[in-house]
């Protein structure tokens, strides 16, 4: 067999692995997928108010609060947010929170009760990176100025 | 989303209680609200916030906006020729103004011996403060942008005075830009730092003042691994001024650990260049700071 047919065979089986790497390969994971879907949003949602709402620092934002409209509302923006097949029907964030008198202090308090409960459901850092970068810019219109 | 779950959240709500509640709040949901952990830095060796060798543009301490924080530190630097210990003391107000004073020993055991010096130690006692001008580290597009000073008066001039420095005291402008990006490569967060220093300080005043006004910079650049570990370098340009000996800049790797909001840990290793007439200084350095 001469040298050229036999580089050639080697090149046509790397080509084939390549290919088929290429096939199995699935699209990278949306952070929707990554937050695991409609369950872990629901569950990350739940568990951010349950804290939120037990946390002597901010439990007095929540006592007005209509639960499980707010729990609703949360789940379907961190869904649309996030990438997943959904529609944000609530108000808009500076109406949303107008009047609450939420303070730079308190928003940060929800930030690390939100980090808590995405460590807590064992998301990686990335991931947890990727959510709060969304949701940072929200800051200017939550919190009264 | 179960009923059962719902009615959860409710009762919690409805109870708000502690009783209920406690088991619920973490370790660090309880106590301060503040800003988040790390956003008020370490202290530098000047007691300005930052990093080790530059200023960020953060104010000292969590408080947020209408609250008080703080920080105080002990730093300690070790080039084996030279030592310098720095401790002191910064309180931050409504994350807007920042004021705080430090004092520096700066030891020089081989240039002492070698020299049949009159002192072992030189002291600078440091005021500062520093206003934050415009944006926030974490929120806003734009980067935190504040303006520093940082009086510097050195209290053992004699052999400073000897090797040609002109004056005992000096006074370093600063404008600081930090930004922290929350999504940064490799899904951590990172936070960069750029400082024009205006000064006429020699080796950071340790050898006192004089020359030409400068306009120097310094940036830096860290990584957050998680939230509580931090990895970075900085660069801090300096002027070379003083005849007798010459001047390098600075540059350091740190590695910071920040368990909680009181307390902070900066290890690093520093290149420090050619201090007064002795080459090659590397030091290591460690930092301690508490806050909140």
């Amino acid at each position: 067999m001469s040298r050229s047919s036999s580089a050639a065979r080697v090149a046509a089986a790397l080509l084939a692995v390549l290919l088929a790497a290429c096939a199995s390969t699935a699209p990278a994971p949306t952070l929707y997928q990554r937050l695991g879907g409609q369950a872990g949003i629901d569950a990350l949602a739940l568990d951010l108010l349950e804290r939120s709402a037990a946390d002597p620092r901010i439990r007095g934002d929540f006592a007005e609060a209509d639960i499980v409209n707010l729990h609703e509302r949360l789940v379907e923006q961190l869904c649309a947010l996030s990438g997943g097949p959904c529609t944000y029907r609530g108000r808009d964030m500076r109406a949303a929170h107008l009047g609450l008198g939420i303070t730079e202090a308190d928003f940060n308090a929800l930030v690390e009760n939100l980090l808590d409960a995405m460590r807590a459901r064992g998301l990686p850092v990335a991931t947890q990176n990727e959510l709060l970068a969304l949701l940072a810019p929200m800051q200017r219109e939550i919190v009264q100025p | 989303m179960s009923r059962a779950r719902h009615a959860l959240a409710g009762f919690l709500l409805a109870v708000g209680g502690p009783a209920a509640a406690a088991g619920l709040a973490s370790h660090e949901a309880v106590g301060f609200a503040g800003r988040l952990l790390a956003t008020g830095g370490a202290s530098s060796i000047e007691g300005s916030a930052g990093g080790g060798l530059v200023p960020w543009a953060v104010i000292a301490g969590y408080g947020a906006a209408g609250q008080w924080g703080g920080a105080a530190f002990a730093t300690h630097v070790d080039s084996g020729d030279y030592t310098l210990a720095s401790h002191g003391v910064a309180l931050g107000w409504n994350n807007r103004l920042e004021v705080g004073v430090a004092r520096q020993h700066f030891g020089l055991p081989r240039l002492a011996d070698a020299l049949g010096l009159p002192v072992r130690s030189f002291r600078q006692d440091i005021v500062h403060a520093k206003l934050r001008l415009a944006g926030d580290l974490v929120y806003t597009p734009l980067p935190q942008l504040s303006l520093g000073v940082q009086h510097k008066r050195h209290r053992d001039f004699l052999v400073p005075a000897l090797v040609g420095a002109r004056d005992d005291d000096g006074t370093d402008l600063y404008l600081a830009a930090s930004k922290l990006f929350l999504d940064g490569p490799g899904g951590r967060q990172l936070l960069l730092n750029g400082v024009l220093r205006h000064s006429r300080a020699h080796q950071t005043g340790l050898l006192g003042f004089g020359g030409e006004s400068q306009l120097l910079g310094e940036v830096s650049a860290a990584v957050l691994l998680d939230p509580r570990w931090a990895v970075g370098i900085e660069y801090r340009q300096k002027p070379d001024a003083l005849d007798f000996a010459r001047e390098d800049d600075w540059r350091s790797a740190f590695v910071a650990w920040f368990p909680d909001k009181r307390v902070a840990v900066v290890a690093a290793w520093a290149d420090l260049g050619s201090i007064a007439t002795l080459p090659g200084q590397e030091a290591w350095y460690v930092s301690i700071q508490f806050s909140r």
